[in-house]
């Protein structure tokens, strides 16, 4: 018999888990059809780059389909619901598709009508984000006309794709204006919803003294209320205002708009819930969630995504055999940050280590949680390892699933408030 | 880690004054932690939050962020600020005795 998986999502998660499952299982046993609303992958990372002129949107979005392996079914239409009940996927025609398995790897979106005024008068004129390819690239424009001000970078609400991002927006803002020779005539602030510059507390207090030595103002448990544009002013739900000539705004994100259509299957703002070991879905056995579509606290990053591919495919698999799943996947994050002048840094952490000082993957590696040019060229490098590595499935050399242990320094204290 | 006495019991804080131990929080504790946190009494408006919060972390083992609790008690972000000038869901927490929400880690 042959055993249909549906996989909703053409990005990172449903491409790798669709190659992984086609390398492991032959047609005859396996149909595999992948689902997406359009053939435009995009390679997320690069959207940071954009703004400063060090990439174009069309280097960084490929055909979706291509990066599928053969004996792949790509459906080129958006979700209507996923009916839990009777096992199928409804597409918007009317469409249906049964399955046995279904792979949710849909991802996060942008939900801007959450947040009061985003969209409203200045809206790609002085209020942009850079979090999609048609705001990366009208900021750019912005950017390249800036001659001076304040420009204010504001994180909405958590969780968000790649954390990292918008701190990394800063270091690069400011290595952008150096460069223009105009950094002295630009208030650069980042505001944001957390108590420090990041959500772990020794990368926290590194990244919030990085922002400090490049001039940074940092505004901190900012929950904005009102993003104004016409009058170029950012409000907080407890009465701050802050001005801005240029507003970088990262939206609050959500799951995609079918898991709301879908009963059972999302939360409040349909992400996913999903067991963080096994990752199969609360809602029903056989549904499995990877990447950015689900509740985990793990970062909405494709590192994670590519981490949880392993365990995604044994536990498809173990699920079709009747057999117990396995509690294979241990929020494993490993993100390279950006820090301008050519230069990067590197974090690696899970559910219960947060990142620390040394080396990774070992005592002889890339040094973390501190600047250097290497980490800046492995940055780089990696747009290539995710088409030709991460996409088709492949064991990356030396990046295993399991977080490493090995050359962290894992005495480093951590914070005191 | 500091002991504090509330309500005559010892209760363990951590250093930013949530409860290491849930289970040791009752009631009686909250008016005191409320006025610590400057809310000099606590109103039906505030118990409804502060039991809802409770009510999350049992259920889902972490407190939820300002967003999910709007969305899900009913109690507008503007309200909830409101009642919780200094931050809804971390104040709310401290109250209710549950750690550190999640979304505000």
């Amino acid at each position: 018999m042959t055993v249909r998986v549906v996989i909703i999502g053409g990005g990172t998660g449903g491409t790798l888990s669709a190659n992984r499952l086609r390398r492991r299982f032959g047609e005859d046993q396996m149909a595999i059809t992948v689902v997406d609303q359009d053939n435009r992958h995009v390679y997320q990372p690069g959207l940071l780059f954009v703004p400063f002129g060090l990439t174009h949107v069309e280097d960084i979005v490929r055909s979706r389909v291509r990066q599928l392996h053969k004996g792949i079914e790509f459906v080129d239409a958006a979700v209507d619901r996923v009916d839990i009940a009777s096992d199928q996927v409804f597409l918007e025609g009317g469409e249906a598709l049964p399955y046995d398995v279904l792979v949710v790897a849909s991802g996060a979106s942008l939900v801007l009508e959450e947040t009061e005024g985003l969209t409203g008068a200045g809206w790609m004129e002085k209020v942009f984000t850079f979090y999609t390819p048609e705001g990366a690239a009208a900021l750019e424009a912005a950017l390249s006309r800036f001659d001076g001000g304040r420009v204010v970078v504001n994180v909405v609400d958590m969780p968000i794709k790649c954390p990292v991002a918008p701190l990394e927006f800063c270091f690069l803002a400011d290595w952008y204006f150096h460069e223009r020779g105009i950094r002295d005539r630009v208030e650069l602030t980042y505001v944001t919803p957390l108590d420090g510059a990041f959500t772990k507390p020794v990368a926290s207090e590194h990244l919030g003294g990085m922002l400090k030595e490049r001039n940074v103002e940092l505004v901190t448990e900012f929950n904005t209320c009102l993003v104004d544009g016409e009058k170029g002013r950012l409000l907080s739900y407890d009465d701050r205002e802050l001005a801005f000539d240029l507003a970088v705004v990262v939206p609050l994100h959500g799951g995609a708009e079918y898991v709301g259509r879908s009963p059972g299957l999302g939360d409040e703002l349909n992400f996913v819930p999903t067991d963080e070991r096994t990752l199969q879905a609360k809602a029903a056995p056989n549904i499995f969630v990877i990447g950015d579509a689900s509740d985990l606290s793990a970062s909405k990053a494709g590192s994670v995504t590519h981490f949880e591919g392993e365990t995604l495919v044994e536990n498809v698999a173990r699920h079709l055999d009747g057999e117990p799943l396995v509690e294979g996947f241990d929020g494993h994050a490993n993100c390279f940050v950006e820090t301008g002048f050519h230069k990067a840094l590197l974090i690696d952490f899970n559910y219960d280590q947060e990142p620390v000082e040394g080396h990774y993957p070992g005592a002889v590696g890339l040094p973390l949680l501190k600047e250097s040019r290497l980490n800046h060229f492995a940055k780089l490098l990696f747009q290539s390892v995710y088409w030709h590595g991460l996409l088709p499935g492949r064991e990356i050399p030396a990046v295993g699933a399991a977080m490493p242990t090995a050359g962290k320094r894992l005495d480093t204290p951590t914070r005191k408030e | 880690m500091p002991t504090t006495t509330l309500a005559s019991t010892n209760v363990e804080l951590n250093d930013e004054g949530f409860f290491v131990h849930p289970e040791q929080w009752n009631e009686e504790m909250a008016p005191e932690l409320a006025r610590q946190e400057g809310i000099d009494e606590l109103t039906e408006g505030h118990w409804k939050v502060i039991r809802f919060m409770r009510d999350e972390f049992l259920a889902k083992g972490a407190g939820p962020s300002v967003r999910m609790l709007a969305k899900t008690s009913g109690i507008s972000i503007k309200e909830l600020y409101q009642l919780f000038p200094k931050g809804p869901a971390k104040i709310a927490a401290k109250i209710a005795g549950i750690p550190k929400p999640r979304g505000c880690i």
